[in-house]
């Protein structure tokens, strides 16, 4: 099957891992990957502003662009993934907002929210199925303990991203059984790591960041895995004593492309 | 046709101050029936009644109209006067000239012309109105109170103070409700049993009062005065007047696992057990989900024990059938669950509880024998944290809390935080809140001394998360008012639960025909003057069934439930409302429209025989509506495809007439 993947700016430069290791484990579970022509950033962060509408316009042409296809949209950064879930939320709910988009953008066709939104956990889990993943891993990472890290964004406003609890979550604890590997669950997962405040306050970050290490590490985690690159970025920055990955590399490496295709 | 007379109020200035008065009076004299008009300044005073009664019999009037204020105002006023001087209260209209028209207009002349208009409309009405004569019904003096806790105890003293049978249905096997779970009340710290087992005992030793416990309402028919209602008597395996309560059962169960619900599962009972100790009635009863001796006939140890032999392994659901004047809803409240608020880790931690469960901790007669624990390993906790407001005025997140306040959670949170710190000076209590709310008599007094002499560290903002590490739980929060985050490593964290209605009372409303809000509450007749009334007669709402409310509030609405009780089993005959709904036989299909949209299961269907033009009779099935029940809400004569249905008073030609007067 074909969807429209918006890989997002990040995934282009610092995450190229993030999107390397999705495109791969897709192909490899029968899913094609295909980039919607002249995709921009996605705008970064959904800001609440009633009034502001440039930010979401670049986020609005993309779900067009897979509604013209009749695809659906696959992202795989969380903060792609949340700001496209909530423009695409606003374009439904919010008809003033979505009257003055398509005034702005001036397209034959006005868009008014078609386009079904998936993150890319999502796709795994609600297209392709977690026991499908399970049949086309071939190296196992039995024993391996792995600690989920979702962050603030990936699952919320929990209303609108409908992904899974945003308080207790499994979606990613699903996915490393799903691969054969232990799941460690600590209260942290959900937490913020610092976001961008690690521009203005380091320490902040710093102090939010190892605390979720910290506690991963201390209920006997070997590894974190993330969808997002800036919790990455915060977690590697601020010391984590354990390595942090994409959840994407993990399932690469289980499905057998990591290696393959690496020399 | 009809002689009107018409009578324009002046309401002081309230009316005169934006309509002309005295051009309405001369416009609507010359409307066809009129044959005498005029206007007063104040149509309701003893003076203006009279001007009405002398015009009555000086004018041999048919039927009048007051241009006044609204109907619900004064048209039981001006009925009685038309009475008063011979003349049907049915063929008094009144027009409102006052809230539909002078208070929301500026201009006269609008204002003016729009009362003409109004005034129009209803003497095109009073020309089509006939004479009504309202039926009797007798009154069956014996009323049911459904719910067994403080409001439903004190509604029942009540009403059989005042000399009538009462019976109370109860779902538990005893009576106490939420009241008997709790430890002190406030803002006075008496202890709930010592206040509320004397009453249970009043209710048991009451002549007039009959319990009904570990029982439910299956149906309810009938209307108010005559009410039929079947009541499911549950089998509890023990007979009820032979068991003495001795206890000995629930001592030899082998059973011993079974979560206590009295004591929110922090501890266990026996598969035959009575709730407490102070239960009434005081008897045992089987749980036939964990008795082994019912689900697979070995055991059988209960029956052996028991000196007086009231162990009955064959017992049957039993169903009473009774009559009843009146019917009380008294079915209380439920903590909400706290499954969806996984940020405060309650499913993860067990040191995190509700304050009902805290409640039951603190109690001497509770799983810890009053000694504040932590559930989890049975230390004292030294750092407590209580949260408020949890899943309260919660509008953002309306799939998992709700939107109101729960009235009760600012008053105990102070309660439990100050009894902590008066019995372990050790144990530093913190309280998170979003506003403290404390009306009410000395309940604010209360709080202050929370603060100001027990030390409780009370801080306004909100806890977002509480995270179990290690033996600790580590509470993040903001205090807004610092504007700092707080991090506080705490051994236990009690959360103040939203409250709301019992799962029962939305079937139950059902059942009883009675409206309910978006939040289960039962709706009351009027918000401010008729509180405890449902719109349905003759049913009565009493305690936090109607809303949140402390134990005083609930009290005190028992009482009141239990007057207007007493008022209507006072009466021996029943005056009804004439405005109510016939079926023209001839017209009916039977195509049932009108039964499925009745609210208050007025309308049944019944074969009748029809004498046909050929001189054979023909058997049709036909709506009937029983007078008695009907409330004149008019939703089956908009309903019926056939117009055969109408309403007494507000018949559709009486509507339309006034409709063309309006747009002539």
């Amino acid at each position: 099957m074909k969807v429209t993947y918006f890989p997002g700016c990040t995934l282009r430069t610092k995450a190229k891992d993030l999107d390397m290791y999705a495109r791969r484990c897709a192909e490899k579970l029968g899913v094609t990957l295909e980039e919607p022509k002249d995709w921009q950033c996605c705008g970064g962060v959904f800001t609440t502003a009633r009034d502001e509408i440039a930010t979401k316009l670049s986020s609005v042409r993309a779900l067009k662009a897979a509604k013209d296809k009749e695809q659906m949209l696959v992202t795989v950064c969380s903060a792609c993934h949340n700001v496209i879930k909530q423009t695409n939320h606003a374009m439904q709910t919010d008809a003033d907002f979505a009257f003055r988009v398509n005034n702005y953008l001036g397209e034959d066709e006005a868009y008014h929210g078609e386009t079904k939104v998936l993150h890319y956990l999502e796709l795994l889990r609600d297209v392709v199925g977690f026991d499908k993943v399970k049949e086309a891993v071939v190296n196992s990472l039995a024993g391996k303990k792995i600690a989920a890290y979702y962050g603030c964004l990936l699952l919320r406003p929990s209303n609108v991203m409908k992904m899974d609890d945003s308080e207790n979550p499994s979606i990613i604890e699903d996915l490393i059984r799903a691969i054969g590997a232990d799941p460690v669950v600590y209260p942290y997962r959900n937490e913020c790591c610092g976001g961008y405040i690690a521009l203005e306050n380091p320490e902040s970050a710093k102090a939010k960041s190892s605390k979720v290490t910290k506690s991963a590490a201390g209920h006997g985690a070997e590894l974190i895995v993330t969808a997002c690159p800036l919790c990455k970025y915060n977690l590697e920055k601020n010391g984590s004593e354990i390595p942090v990955v994409y959840f994407t590399e993990l399932l690469a490496e289980a499905l057998g492309v990591k290696e393959e295709d690496n020399e | 046709m009809q002689r009107i007379g018409v009578f324009v109020c002046w309401c002081g200035s309230n009316i005169a101050g934006t309509v002309d008065v005295q051009a309405v009076s001369e416009a609507l004299k010359n409307e066809p029936g009129v044959v005498f008009s005029t206007n007063y300044q104040y149509m309701c005073s003893q003076a203006g009644q009279d001007i009405i009664k002398n015009a009555i019999k000086e004018h041999k009037l048919t039927g009048m109209v007051v241009c006044s204020c609204s109907p619900r105002m004064h048209e039981a006023t001006f009925r009685k006067t038309a009475a008063a001087a011979g003349l049907n209260s049915y063929m008094v209209e009144i027009a409102n000239i006052r809230e539909q028209c002078s208070w929301v207009h500026k201009d006269m002349q609008i204002g003016t012309e729009k009362a003409i208009i109004l005034g129009k409309a209803a003497i095109a009405k009073v020309n089509l109105n006939a004479p009504l004569v309202p039926g009797e019904s007798p009154v069956t003096k014996r009323a049911l109170v459904i719910g067994g806790g403080i409001a439903g105890i004190q509604t029942a003293l009540d009403i059989a103070e005042a000399g009538f049978p009462v019976d109370i249905v109860e779902t538990k096997p005893t009576i106490g409700g939420k009241m008997a779970q709790l430890d002190k009340t406030f803002p006075t710290l008496d202890c709930a049993a010592c206040i509320l087992t004397p009453k249970m005992v009043d209710v048991a030793q009451n002549e007039n009062i009959r319990i009904f416990s570990y029982s439910e309402v299956t149906e309810v028919k009938g209307f108010v005065g005559n009410f039929d209602v079947k009541i499911k008597k549950k089998a509890r395996y023990v007979k009820e007047d032979v068991c003495t309560g001795c206890g000995l059962c629930t001592e030899k169960c082998p059973q011993k696992k079974v979560p206590n619900e009295f004591n929110l599962g922090m501890d266990n009972r026996r598969a035959i057990y009575i709730p407490f100790a102070q239960a009434v009635p005081k008897v045992a009863t089987i749980d036939p989900n964990a008795c082994n001796m019912l689900k697979n006939g070995k055991c059988g140890v209960c029956a052996k024990v028991c000196a007086a032999g009231a162990i009955d392994y064959k017992q049957q659901d039993e169903i009473i059938e009774e009559k009843y004047g009146a019917i009380v809803a008294a079915t209380g409240f439920n903590p909400i669950s706290m499954d969806k608020f996984d940020e405060y880790a309650y499913n993860q931690s067990k040191d995190v509880i509700t304050s009902l469960e805290f409640e039951r901790l603190t109690n001497a007669a509770g799983p810890s024998a009053g000694k504040l624990i932590r559930p989890s390993d049975g230390k004292h906790p030294h750092t407590i944290v209580f949260v408020q407001c949890v899943g309260s005025r919660c509008a953002a997140c309306a799939e998992k809390g709700k939107e109101y306040c729960s009235k009760i959670c600012c008053m105990y949170t102070a309660k439990h935080a100050m009894l902590t710190r008066d019995k372990y000076p050790d144990t530093e209590v913190y309280v998170f809140y979003i506003d403290v709310r404390t009306p009410g008599k000395n309940f604010d007094e209360f709080y202050r001394r929370a603060v100001e002499e027990y030390g409780v560290h009370y801080i306004k903002g909100m806890v977002g998360k509480v995270a179990p590490e290690g033996d600790k739980l580590m509470v993040q929060a903001s205090d807004l008012l610092a504007n700092k985050q707080l991090h506080i490593a705490a051994d236990l964290v009690v959360l103040a639960a939203a409250i709301e209605p019992d799962k029962s009372a939305r079937p139950l409303a059902t059942m009883l025909t009675a409206s309910m809000d978006t939040n289960d509450f039962f709706t009351e007749a009027h918000p401010k003057l008729r509180p405890v009334e449902s719109p349905t007669a003759g049913i009565f709402l009493s305690g936090a069934c109607q809303g949140p409310k402390d134990i005083p509030e609930t009290v005190s609405q028992a009482s009141a439930a239990a007057a207007k009780v007493i008022g209507l089993l006072c009466k021996d005959k029943l005056t009804g409302n004439p405005c109510v709904a016939h079926s023209n036989e001839l017209m009916c299909n039977g195509c049932s429209s009108c039964e499925r949209v009745c609210p208050y299961g007025a309308i049944t269907y019944i074969d009748k025989e029809f004498r046909m033009p050929d001189r054979t009779t023909r058997v049709r099935r036909v709506a009937s509506v029983n007078p008695a029940v009907c409330q004149g809400c008019g939703a089956c004569t908009v309903a019926c495809p056939s117009g055969a249905m109408d309403l007494n008073g507000f018949a559709s030609k009486q509507i339309m007439a006034e409709v063309d007067a309006i747009c002539k």
